[in-house]
């Protein structure tokens, strides 16, 4: 089954009407809708892997996978020009501090996926643990959780037109 | 050197020494204080020849902690096991094999980390995977871990 079947037909296209005119022609659109199409199809990921959700994360960005076929290619190595960050791995207590800062250094709007098991709720480590996080939602806001230990990397993109689908029903200029 | 025969070799170094044959490495228990001239002769004597200090680390047993020591010889191709046995739990400490071995030093870190012995004459002992200000150390039998979720 290919993934783009997940995307429903109303999201692929445009959002908006083209007027043909003997002098070229004009676009009637909403402003929001625009902004949200171009926004969502343009995500930037941060690169953050702690453990072996990181594996399952490269083979998404890789040929067989490919999230560039979503948008997803540009991945930062900089907060400071990431729109999204995937948490994928184990969040250590040592390691909160710093996820909670690389949160805070990416600019506005921002999303946050949590994948597998360890980010959503801890995991295997979720019991008789001293150093594990139990939830990366401890730390910052979760817009997707993708269960799987680790998730398969259809899981992961599933995921992120889920994402992309969210943005699109956002109201950019009323978001808080 | 076989097992029999490094067990021979090293009863006439250190008489008080004790033996465990069961594993597949010859295991030698010792005071923590008789550590140091012992893992001198073992990795300076040329019949013995112990250059690589493979695995440190250390058991918890409640009434006394045990360091322990697996060393390898790339010449004669044999191992043995040194455990040296800390009656106080209280404060433990044991010199540091750093000296001999520097790998130790890292190892040695993460055993000061997560059973807090403190290794005398250490260059740099400190806190390896948990944060500075971690209070007690986890891997100790008697941790005790408040955020805890019981079943």
């Amino acid at each position: 089954m290919d993934i783009k079947n997940n995307v429903p037909a109303n999201k692929l296209i445009f959002p908006g009407q083209i007027h043909e005119t003997p002098d070229g022609g004009f676009l009637i659109t909403k402003l929001d809708e625009v902004i949200n199409w171009a926004r969502s199809n343009s995500l930037w990921p941060l690169i953050f892997g702690t453990s072996c959700c990181a594996i399952e994360m490269m083979s998404a960005a890789d040929a067989k996978y490919d999230w560039s076929r979503f948008g997803f290619e540009v991945a930062r190595a900089s907060p400071r020009q990431a729109d999204l960050i995937i948490v994928a791995g184990t969040i250590v207590m040592k390691m909160a501090p710093v996820l909670k800062r690389l949160y805070d250094q990416m600019p506005d709007p921002k999303y946050v996926i949590a994948m597998g098991a360890c980010t959503i709720s801890g995991g295997p480590f979720f019991y008789n643990t001293y150093s594990v996080v139990k939830g990366v939602d401890h730390i910052i806001p979760v817009d997707v959780y993708v269960p799987g230990c680790p998730p398969r990397p259809e899981a992961l993109l599933h995921s992120m037109i889920t994402l992309q689908e969210k943005i699109k029903n956002e109201a950019f200029f009323r978001k808080s | 050197m076989t097992n029999e025969e490094l067990k021979y070799s090293i009863t006439e170094l250190l008489p008080v020494a004790t033996y465990d044959e069961s594993g597949e490495f010859l295991n030698i228990i010792i005071p923590s204080d008789e550590l140091i001239p012992l893992m001198k002769e073992l990795r300076s004597k040329k019949e013995f020849d112990f250059d690589y200090l493979f695995c440190l680390t250390c058991i918890d047993w409640k009434d006394h902690l045990m360091m322990v020591y697996h060393l390898l010889s790339k010449v004669h191709k044999h191992c043995i096991v040194v455990k040296a046995k800390i009656t106080d739990i209280q404060n433990p400490k044991i010199e540091s094999v750093n000296c001999i071995w520097k790998t130790a030093e890292l190892n040695e870190d993460e055993v000061y980390d997560l059973f807090g012995i403190r290794f005398l004459n250490h260059p740099n002992l400190r806190r390896l995977f948990l944060e500075e200000d971690w209070k007690g150390f986890p891997l100790r039998k008697n941790y005790v871990d408040e955020n805890m979720i019981k079943l």
